[in-house]
């Protein structure tokens, strides 16, 4: 069995959403911040995320979606992990995202939801402290 | 400027100040040890004549309507029209939309700009997988011509201006638009507005691309070639550093790159159409962000016309004046917008608005207060369009024509802004030009560079932002925001149904067959797409022919 000391990431945009500012300023934070990041880059379906993830054996899906499509994608990302045996991999979310829509979002399994004006100094504390490299 | 005498008399002055200055540091030191606008340009105590020596009334400031334009394009700018109020709408169906659009118009707004969804800026249909989840969700859903006729439904055609804000799909829209148009009994040239149809932006910053840059710039070359023959007063390009600044860019990235862009557009159109620079550098306009930062927004609008003029006279050679001059829309930054205390976004939007009017813009949108929550809600929209109002009538801003003229500090940012511009555009033309530069990820990574920076900067309160990393206050009531339907996207997909069952299909793919055999030639599109939709054929199917010819770009995934 391998054992990892450092966090895998994958930072990733579904949808045709392309606001990725956010997506890219967080991917490089956690880059700088000492942890390995993969990028999926823009206009991933769901089924290209979680493949992604199972290929590069990630310990954390970082989606960021600012178009408002995130009720229906974030959801079926899980979905989808849930079907390939994958939930141990946590899954957080970002953007443009409504108060009322967070409990919903956690209820199917999303694990924190980072609204805009968070520091990255509080995103890093978060993952350091909730995610551990999976065995 | 000055003359000897008087610069002699500012030196000596200058020399007691300083004195005054160091005494006054005994007692306390200043709040900062570096003054910095939001872009990072650091800012000095005081700007005197010294700062300004150079400057030349005649050949840097000069009147306004005459080269450089550095104060403005028309001779009596806003003395004669005020600008146009123009409101970036659109949400949920075609008929919500016309909706808001006449609202909006009843109160006021004097021209219309449209919000598409990401399936419609994207090239997909609502029925398509891709289109999961986003229909109607930060815009208006078109799929077909029958959607936007519903959209212009009693929309005065001849006397409204609209601009569509799209991209690769833009000459579909436009083709969709030209044909209602003729279906209202409005010819071609009594319509106005504008497609945004700048793709080279969309690689650097906005991302809905499409085809890769150089099929996507011929068929940039193809509409501005076919509105200046067709369409005499659309503007066929709007050359946009909006995109780029809320990308995180500064302020002399988002002017550089955008100067950059345009070059790269008026010499595509020169080279492929062996078109004569004046018959249609006239209508190229341009859209800028008007960012937190009051100074360096209102120098970057001033640099940027002074700039535009002399890459036309100098390196283009036009000879019209009117090729001469750079026309403008402004939208207040969107990112600039807090999630927190969403009220104070009122105040941030109107000294963006009032940095604009006081930098020249032709027209402009301001942001509504809910922007980091939601699609602008009737009452948010209906806040921020008075805020122009206001500043349009009530605080004597446009009673004189360029105010801030002769400001040491604003001349000498101008100024600064300026050579700091030149030298990114001189480094691109290095590279090769914008489209190799992109290549190479240069104008993306040097944004990316520069967006990382500022959130540290926020970080660590170096930049302040109230309510964020000041002010901070707990538990606050979300104002109430408008929620688009996941029901919508059936409906769409009902109506997108029903168009494909009564139209002529076998036409439908006879049309597309054309313009399939005239997409691997260097035909002018055009023509064609106006047939496809003349015969409902769908956004998608015609985006769809030219995946297939052209190929699709895919984003490099820089960070």
């Amino acid at each position: 069995m391998n054992f990892r000391e450092k966090l895998r990431i994958l930072v990733a945009k579904p949808g045709l959403d392309g606001h990725d500012r956010g997506a890219r300023i967080i991917a490089r934070a956690y880059s700088d911040a000492g942890f390995e990041v993969v990028y999926t880059g823009l206009h991933q379906t769901p089924e290209q995320i979680v493949a992604a993830a199972l290929q590069e054996d990630v310990d954390l899906i970082g989606l960021s979606c600012l178009s408002g499509a995130h009720m229906t994608l974030f959801k079926r990302v899980i979905e989808l992990l849930k079907k390939d045996g994958a939930e141990e991999i946590t899954v957080v979310g970002g953007g443009i995202i409504p108060e009322e829509d967070i409990p919903k979002l956690k209820e199917a399994g999303v694990k924190e939801i980072f609204l805009p004006g968070t520091s990255l100094d509080t995103i890093l504390n978060w993952t350091r402290s909730n995610v551990k490299p999976r065995a | 400027m000055f003359t000897e005498e008087t610069l002699g008399h500012v030196r000596k002055g200058r020399k007691e100040w300083d004195k005054e200055v160091q005494e006054t540091f005994r007692q306390k030191p200043e709040r900062k040890e570096r003054f910095s606008t939001v872009s990072d340009l650091e800012i000095k105590r005081i700007y005197t004549p010294e700062d300004i020596k150079g400057l030349d009334f005649a050949r840097d400031i000069g009147y306004p309507g005459m080269f450089p334009f550095t104060r403005g394009c028309q001779p009596t700018m806003y003395r004669g029209r005020e600008w146009t109020m123009r409101m970036f709408s659109g949400l949920g169906s075609a008929e919500d939309t016309n909706k808001r659009w006449h609202l909006l118009l009843r109160e006021g707004e004097t021209g219309l700009s449209t919000a598409f969804d990401f399936p419609t800026l994207m090239g997909y249909d609502t029925d398509s997988p891709r289109a999961l989840g986003e229909c109607g969700k930060c815009g208006v859903a078109i799929d077909t011509l029958r959607d936007l006729q519903i959209l212009t439904d009693r929309i005065p055609l001849d006397s409204v201006t609209t601009s569509m804000t799209i991209n690769p799909p833009a000459s579909i829209l436009w083709a969709m638009y030209l044909v209602v148009a003729e279906k209202c009994g409005v010819s071609w040239d009594k319509i106005g507005g504008t497609i945004q149809n700048d793709m080279l932006k969309e690689f650097i910053a906005q991302k809905t691309f499409m085809l890769p840059p150089e099929p996507s710039v011929k068929l940039i070359s193809d509409t501005i070639e076919f509105g200046t023959k067709y369409v005499p007063t659309w503007n066929t390009v709007s050359i946009s550093g909006y995109h780029i600044r809320e990308a995180g860019s500064t302020a002399v990235q988002e002017l550089a790159f955008t100067l950059a862009d345009g070059i790269a557009y008026v010499q595509d159109v020169i080279e492929r159409k062996k078109l004569d620079v004046d018959s249609f550098a006239p209508r190229l306009s341009f859209f800028f962000n008007s960012h937190l930062d009051f100074f360096e927004e209102i120098a970057k609008f001033r640099a940027a016309r002074r700039m535009w003029a002399k890459i036309m006279k100098d390196k283009f050679k036009a000879k019209d004046p009117r090729s001469w001059w750079m026309r403008f829309h402004t939208q207040t930054a969107g990112c600039s917008l807090t999630a927190q205390q969403p009220y104070n976004n009122v105040v941030r939007t109107a000294t963006e608005a009032l940095a604009a009017v006081l930098g020249g813009t032709q027209s402009l949108h301001t942001n509504s207060l809910d922007e980091t929550l939601a699609l602008p809600s009737e009452s948010a929209a209906m806040i921020a369009l008075r805020t122009q109002q206001i500043i349009c009538d009530e605080i004597g801003v446009t009673d004189t024509i360029d105010p801030l003229a002769g400001s040491y500090f604003v001349e000498s940012l101008t100024n600064q802004i300026e050579e700091e511009a030149w030298e990114y555009i001189n480094k691109i033309d290095d590279l090769g030009g914008m489209i190799v530069a992109i290549d190479k990820g240069f104008p993306q990574m040097e944004i990316a560079k520069a967006a990382y920076h500022y959130q540290r900067q926020i970080d660590k309160g170096e930049k302040v932002l109230v309510g964020v990393n000041k002010y901070v206050v707990e538990e606050e009531a979300p104002p109430e925001i408008l929620k688009i339907s996941d029901e919508l996207g059936k409906e769409q997909i009902g109506r997108l149904n029903e168009v494909k069952r009564t139209r002529d299909n076998r036409s439908v793919i006879r049309k597309l067959n054309d313009l399939r055999a005239a997409s691997k030639t260097d035909k002018n599109l055009m023509p064609y797409v106006i047939e496809v939709v003349r015969e409902y054929g769908t956004e998608q199917e015609i985006c769809d022919v030219w995946r297939e010819v052209f190929g699709e770009y895919r984003d490099p995934g820089f960070y």
